[in-house]
């Protein structure tokens, strides 16, 4: 039996089958909140932790991501500074939030050509219900810088506005700084 | 199980869900299925709520990350992904921050 440990501040359990036990979900309602601190009580305790459980939390498909597909997964995202899993493909994105993503990185100056490591989903169906679940994400597209994911279309707009996903892509050397029309003292 | 759609299942679910888990001062459910109803993605979908777009303003948001706030609504709406929900577009905002940006 297995705890993921991401799911217990969910108020949401579960627990994982084994060969020997079902899967079982515990949800726990809001007016018994005293059982969640007694299950929190179970979180970080390493000896119930196992490998999989080591694995991103995920309330939306628990059962497709295949110990090949997250290691694509994981050496996309190690060995590529940003990585996008999007449907279709950076010239012709198939899907109007895909191609939101890749509109703010252009305009950001990322070379998309060479700067950007792209998955094209749509053409993969393990990667894709494999890729929601290692993010505990359920949309596409899902944008990953330095190994850690940033977000999906919406939050890549909210940082494209507020001007933290400059500072980031600078920061990581895929983009340079704009130099600045009103600087200030 | 209905299979004529009109009556908006799914927005009716979405926006249980979020006013149980939310508390939300304001909430906005728009249905842009139709907009992506010719999607590769949605070959042989017949649904008609696939795509929302969610304004929520609540105090749950307070002190947590875009991602956070993100998170916490999928998580809650993961069932209703499983059934067929493909995309949400999530605009989340504290009552403080709404108030900052009009005052601006």
């Amino acid at each position: 039996m297995t705890v993921r440990p991401e799911n217990l501040h969910r108020g949401s359990l579960r627990l994982i089958s084994t060969p020997s036990a079902p899967a079982l979900d515990i949800h726990i309602p809001p007016n018994m909140n005293f059982l969640r601190s007694a299950t929190s009580a179970l979180r970080p305790s390493s000896h119930i932790l196992t490998r999989r459980a080591a694995l991103p939390a995920t309330a939306f498909a628990v059962r497709h991501l295949s110990d090949s597909t997250k290691k694509t997964i994981e050496d996309a995202i190690t060995q590529n500074k940003l990585v996008v899993f999007m449907k279709g493909t950076p010239d012709a994105p198939m899907c109007g939030f895909s191609r939101a993503v890749m509109q703010i990185l252009d305009a950001q100056g990322v070379d998309l050509q060479n700067s950007l490591k792209s998955f094209n989903i749509l053409a993969d169906e393990e990667l894709r219900s494999g890729i929601k679940e290692y993010s505990s994400w359920p949309t596409i597209p899902q944008v990953y810088v330095n190994g850690e994911f940033v977000g999906g279309c919406d939050i890549m707009l909210s940082m494209h506005q507020s001007g933290e996903l400059e500072k980031l892509l600078v920061k990581e050397g895929l983009a340079e700084a704009e130099p600045e029309e009103n600087p200030r003292a | 199980m209905a299979s004529q759609q009109e009556d908006g299942p799914v927005t009716a679910s979405i926006r249980t869900t979020l006013t149980e888990l939310l508390k939300p001062e304001s909430l906005e459910i728009i249905n842009d299925s139709s907009k992506h109803a010719h999607h590769s993605a949605m070959r042989g979908v017949s649904s008609k709520e696939t795509h929302f777009r969610v304004n929520v303003v609540s105090d749950a948001f307070a002190g947590k990350s875009t991602m956070q706030r993100h998170r916490l609504i999928y998580g809650a709406l993961s069932k209703d992904f499983e059934a067929g929900l493909h995309a949400l577009s999530l605009n989340t905002k504290t009552p403080a921050e709404v108030a900052k940006v009009a005052e601006a």
